[in-house]
């Protein structure tokens, strides 16, 4: 059997690789790649508790995170290439401007 | 032998989310991002959520991955250079991070009331049917609003990637 901490603390590993992801990367679908890691790990979570607390919550609401992820990455990636057509970059150092 | 599986899938869970953030090739990250899904999957067969474990494949997997290469494969990126300048100041920040939720997971205890769903009585009913049972009676209205969020994911893409025709 293996104990509840041991499924938290491979979320929280998880969780830190997509955190660090966002954060050192400038590839702009990477960064969006990390955030499905982070997305994962909170699933992960969630599956475990469910499993035990015995409670079946849990996986009704990894059921809501895949919808949100889900949107999230249509949205994300029509971005994406709106964002190509006008600027021909997806590096985000080069996106850091508003308005010009 | 639970333990095994636990440390295999970990294992290469690990191993292929940190291939995703380092690798330059973006349909490398994606690719290793795809077995990092499978592996996920295989956890959550092995928490007895085998429904959820489908549909982690079938929707991350199969659909969200797919979406991934297809537009990394339209814009057809030249290299570039991968690390922002404030690499450093990142993989800091995430060890500060990670060092807190090993600190909070190791010092706390978790405990709630243990709920109806014994592995026996998910055995008896299904997974599949406690999950859509919960999902059409509890949690009926988060299910229509979530089918909201997908309309308005669609119509906002469309609407987004459409090119705009100058007249």
């Amino acid at each position: 059997m293996v104990p509840l901490s041991y499924y938290l603390t491979l979320g929280a590993v998880l969780f830190v690789i997509g955190v660090v992801g966002v954060l050192i990367r400038k590839n702009i679908i990477i960064i969006l790649l990390s955030i499905e890691l982070m997305l994962n790990a909170a699933n992960i979570n969630f599956v475990a508790f469910s499993h035990y607390l015995q409670d079946i919550t849990g996986q009704v609401f990894v059921f809501f995170v895949m919808t949100v992820a889900a949107a999230e990455v249509a949205i994300g990636l029509a971005i994406i290439i709106a964002l190509y057509r006008n600027r021909s970059t997806i590096n985000v150092e080069d996106i850091s401007l508003m308005k010009w | 032998m639970a333990q095994l599986l636990f440390f295999y899938f970990g294992g290469v869970i690990v191993g292929t989310a940190t291939l995703v953030v380092t690798l330059r090739n973006p349909i490398y990250s994606a690719i290793s991002l795809l077995v990092t899904f499978f592996h996920v999957a295989g956890l959550f067969v092995l928490l007895n959520a085998e429904f959820i474990a489908a549909v982690q494949v079938l929707v991350y997997a199969g659909a969200i991955l797919v979406l991934y290469l297809f537009v990394v494969m339209l814009l057809n990126l030249k290299r570039e250079e991968r690390y922002h300048r404030q690499s450093l100041v990142g993989v800091l920040l995430g060890v500060v991070i990670l060092s807190e939720l090993a600190l909070i997971v190791s010092r706390s205890t978790f405990q709630s009331a243990i709920g109806p769903f014994t592995p026996a009585v998910l055995q008896a009913v299904g997974n599949t049917e406690a999950v859509g049972r919960a999902l059409f009676t509890t949690y009926l209205l988060p299910f229509e609003v979530a089918s909201l969020i997908l309309l308005v994911a669609m119509i906002g893409a469309i609407v987004l990637a459409k090119r705009v025709v100058r007249t």
